[in-house]
């Protein structure tokens, strides 16, 4: 007989791992993905795959000859942050500017405080801001959505829709176009309809809970419909703000991102009116015409006072004598 | 269908000893009975090296209120009183028989006849299952009369009866009330009597549906039973979360189920009570389940307590080539042994081999926070934060996040993703808050 294994309890493990969890979102990304190939054709797929092989190599060279720690590049979380941050660029942003981006995400975002589960903010979302900020120019311009674009950098671009409101409340796509994604924007961002498929995929995985999307929808449907039941003229309907620019995507994939979202339900309630709140507030009245990437980052500095403050409900909680 | 209702989890269930009708295994040549079992100070031995014992006769007496008589489940010659090896890993007294034949005491009734009547009083009920060594056969083999015995002041109103069975593998629950249910009923009535109450819930989860039509059919011969199926969920049959489960009545952190007028105890354990108060038969004998994936005929056997499992083992098939771990228990809180020399005990429910591609556990990764400890924590707690304090030895930090409300189910190990050794943790800290709060206790004396 072999000799007999001592451990304590328990003797089973549900097989779950960092690997499968990551892989139940990259398979949660794949519908709006395909969105982005049709739309934004050559574009997307260079911008895609530079993205995703970059933040992979980086991860790579960084834990190999600077931390020397543990090989961690099988779970896969960087090809999660790679897709992520090319979700959140223009298809026709140079290569370069897309390294940079990656290297940011992965080397300061990530990697700089110790690799996966150490990171208090989200690295896509690093990497897009750092982008935002350094190349403005680059990042807010946005090619039009045209079926299998063989243009890359040269492609034709437009305003998105949350520019259009910005300036006057003229040129919004139909709201058929926004809930299937033909319209202009990040790549990943466009297609509402894409985005909830992956969401309803990883409720069903049980990957994310319905907690902190809900709320944050909710939360910016509310405050945008105030507004708009006040002053239709000046303001959008909710429905726009719901189906326009990256709440979609930031709601269901960058704000539930685990290491840097709360740890309890309530915890969530809180986070997501947060990330709601400021993503409005920066809509309507901040210069930038989207907010919901700061309102994530914001929030994510929160994220370990909330789990300081914010319990969940105990068992036997109630009464005692 | 009712459950708890925070956390828990569903492990595959792998009842693969379902419906195996008990088969009686044969007397080993020599039983090694324990004198302490887990909860309680160990029983005084009443014989000594040499003497001849019977059936059934008292060989330890109960060495105050949390302790539990002893009686010899064989007959035989006492070669020795000497520490033996326990499943929990402690090294505890324990009488060695010599098995002579197979003697019992003429008190003891054996015939088949089911005794329906019981006109024994409350005090005189709880009396005789001290006497018989009743201890709670789900497990942590709390003495029964202990449980019983309702504090000054607190009012029993309802008795729960566990019939859950939430461990995936175990079976012997269940075997026990499809083959007992009319013991198990009037065992019931009995206890009813015990505790002075009207009213007694018994819970059955539902992948159990041919125990649940029995235990109903034998409910309705008598007054205030009533069976309640529930979702299969665990840690169902926990105390705590069963009593939520049947009556939606939260114990309060660091209460004891009679702070909700509930007692609860297990269906093996009403087995026995009927056994000892209708029969007069101490507790000797259990059944338990020998299972696993690679065992080739899982079933429920009969075994006399102190029976060396390595006698269990040789009875039923034999070691499965490929076991690499083997737990006496279910594998959510069974614990592993480190040889087959230990013996039966009153709480041993289970063999459980375990191929060695199953017995290692994944590599420990980093927390990435996703959650899913606390999520399924069936008490509110924050297993990931418990985790993390206990390693940093944060005491007053552990004791305010409530680490003493932790029942140790081992959901959260179960689910990480990152195979972290979270509950391994939490007993430590447990452990070490446990010292801080008696010293303090202390200083105030």
């Amino acid at each position: 007989m072999n000799k007999l294994v001592v451990s304590p309890s328990p003797h089973v493990h549900s097989g779950n791992s960092i690997q499968k969890e990551m892989k139940s979102v990259l398979i949660a990304l794949i519908p709006a993905y395909l969105v982005a190939l049709y739309y934004f054709g050559v574009g997307a797929l260079i911008v895609s795959v530079t993205s995703v092989l970059s933040c992979v190599l980086f991860e790579y060279l960084i834990q190999n000859f600077i931390l020397k720690g543990e090989k961690t590049i099988t779970d896969c979380s960087a090809i999660v942050t790679g897709l992520l941050l090319a979700f959140n660029l223009p298809s026709n942003l140079p290569i370069w500017i897309v390294i940079i981006g990656a290297l940011v995400a992965i080397g300061v975002g990530k990697m700089s405080f110790g690799g996966l589960g150490n990171n208090p903010f989200n690295p896509a979302l690093v990497g897009r801001v750092f982008l935002l900020i350094s190349f403005p120019v680059q990042m807010t311009s946005w090619p039009r959505p045209i079926p299998f674009n063989p243009a890359y950098m040269d492609a034709e671009t437009s305003a998105t829709a949350l520019t259009a409101l910005k300036e006057h409340l003229e040129n919004i796509p139909s709201a058929l176009d926004m809930f299937i994604g033909n319209m202009g924007g990040s790549m990943g961002e466009v297609s509402t309809l894409a985005l909830l498929l992956g969401f309803a995929y990883l409720l069903y995985r049980r990957t994310i809970s319905w907690h902190i999307p809900i709320t944050i929808l909710s939360t910016v449907f509310v405050m945008t419909g105030i507004f708009y039941l006040v002053d239709p003229q000046t303001y959008a309907s909710p429905l726009v703000h719901l189906m326009t620019g990256g709440l979609m995507l930031g709601a269901i994939f960058m704000a539930t991102d685990f290491v840097t979202s709360p740890m309890t339900k309530r915890g969530m309630f809180v986070y997501g009116i947060g990330i709601g709140v400021i993503t409005v507030v920066i809509r309507l009245f901040g210069s930038y015409p989207e907010g919901v990437s700061f309102a994530i980052l914001i929030m994510n500095a929160f994220t370990p006072l909330i789990n300081t403050y914010i319990k969940p409900k105990r068992f036997g909680e109630v009464r005692k004598k | 269908m009712k459950t708890f209702k925070m956390g828990g989890i569903h492990p595959e269930e792998c009842k693969f000893s379902a419906g195996k009708k008990t088969e009686v295994i044969s007397l080993p040549k020599q039983v090694v009975i324990p004198l302490r079992h887990y909860s309680g100070k160990p029983s005084i031995p009443e014989v000594a090296k040499g003497d001849m014992v019977k059936v059934g006769q008292l060989i330890g007496r109960a060495d105050g209120f949390v302790s539990a008589n002893v009686h010899s489940s064989v007959s035989g010659k006492v070669v020795k009183i000497d520490n033996a090896l326990d499943a929990f890993g402690y090294k505890n007294p324990a009488v060695f028989i010599d098995v002579i034949g197979d003697d019992w005491l003429e008190t003891i009734d054996l015939t088949p006849k089911v005794k329906r009547t019981c006109d024994l009083e409350s005090s005189e009920i709880i009396k005789k299952i001290a006497e018989s060594g009743i201890v709670g056969l789900g497990g942590a083999t709390f003495p029964t009369h202990v449980k019983l015995s309702v504090p000054a002041g607190k009012k029993a109103e309802v008795l729960i009866i566990n019939g859950a069975e939430c461990e995936p593998y175990l079976t012997c629950d269940h075997q026990l009330m499809l083959e007992k249910g009319e013991e198990i009923i009037i065992g019931i009535t009995i206890l009813m009597k015990a505790i002075q109450v009207k009213r007694a819930l018994v819970g059955i989860e539902a992948n159990k549906p041919d125990a649940i039509l029995n235990i109903e059919k034998w409910a309705k011969t008598v007054e205030g039973v009533e069976v309640i199926p529930l979702k299969v969920k665990y840690p169902q049959g926990s105390e705590k979360q069963l009593i939520q489960a049947l009556t939606g009545r939260e114990v309060p952190s660091g209460g004891l189920p009679i702070d909700v007028g509930a007692i609860v105890q297990n269906v093996a354990t009403t087995f026995a009570v009927y056994e000892a108060v209708q029969k007069n038969k101490p507790l000797i004998e259990r059944v338990i389940t020998v299972t696993g994936k690679s065992v080739p005929e899982p079933g429920n056997y009969w075994v006399r307590v102190g029976t060396p499992l390595s006698h269990v083992v040789e009875k039923t098939g034999g070691i499965p080539e490929d076991t690499g771990k083997i737990v006496a228990g279910g594998p959510m809180m069974g614990r592993a042994l480190p040889n087959l020399e230990i013996s039966v005990a009153k709480g041993t429910a289970a063999v459980l081999f375990i191929p060695s591609s199953e017995s290692g556990r994944g590599k420990v990764q980093n927390c990435i926070r996703c959650a899913k400890c606390v999520f399924h924590c069936p008490m509110g707690l924050e297993p990931y934060l418990l985790m993390n304090r206990s390693e940093k030895n944060l005491l007053d930090e552990l004791e305010q996040n409530r680490v003493m409300d932790c029942i140790e189910c081992g959901s959260c190990s179960y689910v990480c993703p990152s195979n972290r050794p979270l509950v391994d943790y939490i007993r430590y800290g447990k452990l070490k808050v446990g010292e801080l709060i008696r010293s303090r206790k202390v200083q105030q004396l």
